[in-house]
């Protein structure tokens, strides 16, 4: 028998290339292109007046200088707004190139393409551009106040605002026994992938094709993209992502400025043209995400059920939303995690401010509604002297609940409704794991030694798997290789191992024949993108499907071949057989070839295939209702989100003369359904771990008034090393999802989105104050000491 | 992130390294785990880089005299792992183990580091501490500079433009020595928030001479003399914070600086008193 490899936890099939070497990220390709650089803004908001660029015209090997004005056709128009909303009241897109105004340091205002990166940097510091510098808006509290804008056609700086209500949230407040007011902040962070984005062009001149690399989440969207901005058939595009070094969001937005500009330039000048951006650029001019204020106002009884959760938070969404308002609207909706208030009241509203733009990070929304949420509970149970897991077991929907309505519209436009979890077990599992019951004991025995610790707990529920689609394609060779496709891309996720387990159990094949190609629109054009957790899920189930396909039709022409009952037969190591009758048998290669009318026999299955006949003589060679080959090609659409969910708690030690947090204990119970390879599931667990930890202890981005990002580098910009991580004790639960074939859920962002929460409850617990604004450095949590020790 | 335009000169001796550093704004490389970013950066822009690491006769750790010497290309993992240091001067190695990484270990050198007078260097501290002396060549051939003059402010030092930095000799601690290095960084191996490197001599039980380098809260690293305050956390204390002047940034407020140095200095001297009994027995 074959072995099963779904639920495997089979070796990563890309690794031996990855870690040897062998990758080939977008700055491995195109080593003889031309190289572009960017002069980009050194003001937050200003107006550009002139840009003078006689004394780097003499520049050897330089190429092309190029500006707003010398931009062409569709490529001179505002970058698209990807995702409208009706809330979306003012939505707002830049430029490729700076149009008069430029509101973020980092904007590209000049382009500059040389015969090397060198060169064209060179060439960059002896442009000259004078602007009359004009007051930014930085943070909140001065977008809010909104003595200046960020753009001058849209008042007090809001882009939008909503306002959805299940139940009559301020009624039930007023009405309810207790009631308990919250202010919560969380600061910006970013994805940051150690590659940064890159996009290489090349342009067929003869054929008047142009092919392009970029270093994204989804080469169908690029391709989209760039076509229609160079007014080119889709036809005469194709975009491929070749290996990509990390994503997290800021690799889905598109087209970025560079996107439209390198296979603009490409054609324009004939040659191939790349950019790579460089970590600085990366900072400046890419995306972050997180910022957000929330005020919470919620009444709940003597037990701690919650009667009226009434949200209302602002979110600060850079200078443009070309991604519209997705992870407010996430906030809004996953917000509430595993709980059913009586009612619920949330209002948001965004803000434009002058700093680089805000599109979904990992996690992407939800951190901030989870850390608004757990740190609600947690004051609930604080206030009526309660366990902190008993007032959460009160407020969870129960498992026979499922499917659960939250009477609220997710991300997807669709209902926002569980489709299935268990979450009194997952915290029976976690309790027992970090020994929740037994910490009091702990915490004795450290005070006796003088020492100070803390546990933290948190909940959330993550919507996967959001459509509207993807699509698979399965090949059976004569060689007996087996090749896959999807539209969507890999950032090192393992998609190459885990559509590879799900096909060889479906054809019942060795996982080694099967090959996965993802990202390319050569090989499968019809994708949406990897994001949103969604890549298993929907990629997984289509890739499925197709085998299914496959294998019926394999069956039947063996069938054929054999004189035998398609029903009777099954495939095993790549052979088919009648069940109970293994020497009735032929290859699954062999009827490759037989499925195909036109037998050369180049290769010895096609001479294998000489001693069996299909078809029906009374017909064409290729039926009416048949195709050649040995392929499958079908789609995977939801009509909903599947939900994930998971508990995380933390056991933390705080030193007590300089606020130090060292992690002794980090416990993860997490739900994603049917898990198609545990490794994988782990890994994704602790690389969202390792984010979360950062966004709880270590990241931010550090703006000053005049709109300077202060620690552009990862000299400040403290992204964690290995050495700040904590080992992560992970148990699994396995509800799986009744929407799709394989009942899987994605896990993609789940470690991540407790990171902030399960701390900030965690540190509150061992110092005994409020802990209301994440991230926290040991100088403030020393400060907040201080003052709290001043106060009292 | 490109480096501008520079003339690349890889000598094959000292005096040939000596003359290219000459011509106008000459750079030296040597690990180039500062300077390298630096260049990348564009924040440092030199017409010519000296690349030393063809000198092998700066790679050396030995002893000389009663002084322990390293050469100008000896790598800090090199430094680490080196016998002589730990038996002759520990201090070294324990405030080499906060240093960076080991990729970063692997390429940069412990002498690099003190030439680049680097406020938050642990070793800019250590060589202070123990009143190294800087050995550097120029046109007029070679002289020694030492710690205390050597550091001049943040990344400044009082060689003189076309002098090459060819060694550190640091003088050999006996075993009635003890030191310690301590410190709080961000992340492990970062430059630190605030860091403490002890010494303190201890003759039959009893200490006889104790002083402290601090560093990352000043220009320089500053070397206090604490024998008279040692046995009085709060003497020890009061003397230590008349004598800085942490910033505020966006890592830490002064204040907190103040705190973990107030920690620090205990811990450091503790250490040290501890490690020279450790040495004794």
């Amino acid at each position: 028998m074959t072995t099963k490899s779904f639920g495997e936890p089979i070796l990563r099939k890309e690794d031996p290339r990855l870690v040897s070497g062998q990758g080939r990220y977008l700055d491995d390709l195109g080593h003889d292109a031309l190289a572009a650089a960017f002069l980009r803004s050194p003001h937050a908001s200003a107006r550009i007046l002139d840009i003078d660029v006689s004394d780097a015209l003499d520049v050897p090997g330089l190429i092309g200088i190029y500006t707003y004005e010398d931009l062409e056709g569709r490529v001179a128009e505002p970058l698209p707004l990807l995702i409208p909303h009706p809330a979306l009241l003012n939505g707002r897109t830049g430029y490729p190139l700076a149009n008069e105004y430029v509101r973020h340091v980092g904007e590209a205002i000049v382009m500059v393409i040389a015969e090397d990166r060198y060169i064209a940097e060179d060439v960059v510091d002896l442009i000259r551009v004078s602007f009359e510098i004009l007051k930014p808006v930085v943070g909140i509290e001065n977008a809010k106040a909104a003595h200046n804008a960020v753009h001058s056609s849209v008042p007090n700086n809001v882009s939008a605002h909503s306002v959805k209500e299940v139940g009559d949230a301020r009624a039930m407040i007023k009405s309810a026994p207790h009631k308990l007011l919250l202010d919560l902040f969380i600061e910006r962070s970013a994805c940051s992938p150690l590659e940064g984005k890159g996009v290489y062009a090349i342009w067929e001149e003869d054929s008047q094709e142009l092919r392009l690399w970029s270093s994204t989440q989804t080469s169908t969207g690029v391709r989209a993209a760039v076509a229609a901005k160079l007014d080119l058939p889709l036809q005469k595009v194709e975009c491929i992502a070749p290996d990509v070094g990390g994503g997290f969001g800021v690799k889905i937005m598109h087209p970025w400025p560079e996107e439209v500009l390198i296979p603009w330039a490409a054609r324009k000048l004939n040659r191939p043209v790349k950019w790579s951006e460089d970590r600085r650029e990366h900072f400046i001019s890419s995306a972050h995400e997180r910022a957000q204020e929330h005020h919470i106002e919620v009444g709940f009884d003597e037990e701690g059920r919650i009667l009226g959760l009434d949200v209302t938070f602002f979110h600060d969404n850079g200078a443009y939303t070309p991604y519209g308002i997705i992870i407010p609207l996430i906030t809004s909706t996953q917000l509430l995690g595993p709980y059913k208030p009586a009612s619920y009241r949330v209002e948001f509203t965004s803000l434009f401010t002058n700093t680089v733009l805000v599109i979904p990070y990992r996690g992407a929304g939800r951190p901030q509604g989870v850390f608004a949420m757990e740190r609600t509970v947690d004051a609930i149970a604080k206030y009526l002297k309660l366990d902190r897991t008993v007032v959460r077991e009160r407020n969870f929907i129960q498992p026979h609940e499922m499917p659960y309505d939250l009477g609220l519209i997710f991300q997807d436009g669709r209902p926002l409704e569980y489709d299935s979890g268990d979450f009194p077990a997952s915290m029976a599992m976690l309790k027992k794991m970090v020994g929740w019951d037994d910490f009091e004991t702990m915490r004795s025995e450290y005070a006796a030694q003088g020492r100070k610790i803390g546990i933290g707990i948190a909940c959330y529920v993550e919507g996967t798997g959001v459509g509207p689609y993807e699509g698979g394609f399965v090949q059976v060779e004569t060689s007996g290789r087996i090749n896959v496709a999807t539209g969507l891309t890999s950032q090192g996720q393992g998609h190459q191992t885990v559509f590879a387990q799900i096909v060889a159990d479906e054809l019942g094949v060795p996982i080694e024949d099967v090959f996965v190609t993802t990202g390319d629109t050569r090989r499968f054009p019809y994708a949406v993108g990897t994001f949103a957790s969604r890549a298993a899920v929907m990629s997984g189930n289509a890739i499925a499907l197709a085998a299914r396909q496959v294998r019926d039709k394999a069956l039947r022409l063996a069938g054929e071949a054999l004189e035998c009952d398609p029903q009777d037969l099954e495939i095993v190591d790549g052979i088919i057989r009648v069940k109970g009758d293994h020497s009735k048998s032929i290859a699954l290669k062999t009827v490759a070839v037989l499925s195909n009318p036109l037998r050369y026999a180049f290769d010895e299955s096609a001479k294998a295939a000489t001693q069996f006949a299909v078809g029906d003589t009374s017909k064409p060679p290729v039926p009416e209702d048949q195709e050649p080959g040995l392929e499958g090609k079908d789609y995977y659409s939801p009509m909903a989100s599947t939900f994930a969910n998971g508990m995380h708690a933390v056991i933390i030690e705080i030193l007590p003369e300089t606020a130090e947090v060292k992690i002794l204990r980090y416990v993860v119970v997490h739900d994603c359904g049917r898990v198609i390879n545990p490794m994988i599931v782990e890994g994704q667990i602790h690389g969202g771990v390792a984010q979360g930890v950062a966004g709880a202890l270590y990241e931010r981005m550090a703006y000053d008034e005049s709109g300077q990002l202060q620690n552009a580098s990862f000299m400040d910009f403290l992204m964690p090393y290995s050495t700040e991580i904590p080992t992560v004790e992970a148990g699994h639960l396995e509800t799986p999802s009744p929407l799709n074939p394989l009942g899987i859920k994605g896990a993609g962002e789940a470690g991540v989105i407790p990171g902030s929460a399960v701390f900030a409850s965690a540190i509150e617990d061992a110092e005994g104050f409020e802990i209301r604004r994440m991230p926290i450095s040991p100088s403030e949590l020393w400060e907040l000491r201080r003052t709290m020790k001043e106060n009292a | 992130m490109k480096p501008s335009r520079f003339h690349y000169v890889r000598p094959r001796s000292i005096p040939e390294a000596v003359m290219a550093l000459q011509r106008h704004n000459s750079k030296v490389l040597s690990g180039g785990q500062s300077l390298t970013p630096l260049l990348s950066m564009r924040l440092a822009s030199p017409d010519v880089l000296v690349d030393i690491n063809g000198l092998t006769e700066l790679s050396g750790i030995e002893l000389r005299g009663s002084d322990l010497w390293i050469g100008a290309i000896a790598r800090h993992q090199e430094v680490l792992t080196h016998d002589l240091v730990k038996t002759h001067v520990p201090l070294i190695q324990q405030a080499l183990a906060y240093v960076a990484h080991p990729v970063i270990r692997n390429r940069g050198t412990s002498v690099g580091s003190i030439a680049h007078a680097d406020p938050a260097g642990e070793l800019t501290a250590v060589a202070a501490l123990l009143g190294a002396r800087i050995h550097a060549s120029g046109q007029q051939g070679p002289r020694e500079i030492l710690a205390a003059d050597f550091f001049v402010g943040p990344l400044e030092s009082s060689l003189e433009h076309g002098e090459l930095v060819t060694g550190v000799s640091f003088p050999v601690l006996d075993a009635t020595w003890g030191s310690s290095c301590a410190e709080v960084a961000r992340r492990h191996g970062d430059y630190a928030l605030a860091g403490v490197c002890a010494l303190v001599r201890v003759l039959d039980g009893l200490i006889v001479a104790a002083r402290i380098s601090i560093f990352s809260v000043a220009g320089t690293p500053l070397v206090i003399d604490v024998m008279d305050v040692h046995e009085d956390p709060e003497k020890l204390n009061l003397k230590v914070q008349a004598l800085i002047d942490p910033d505020t940034d966006i890592h830490a407020t002064s204040d907190y600086r103040r705190q973990l140095v107030k920690t620090l200095v205990v811990q450091a001297l503790t250490e040290a008193r501890v490690h020279a009994e450790l040495r004794q027995s």
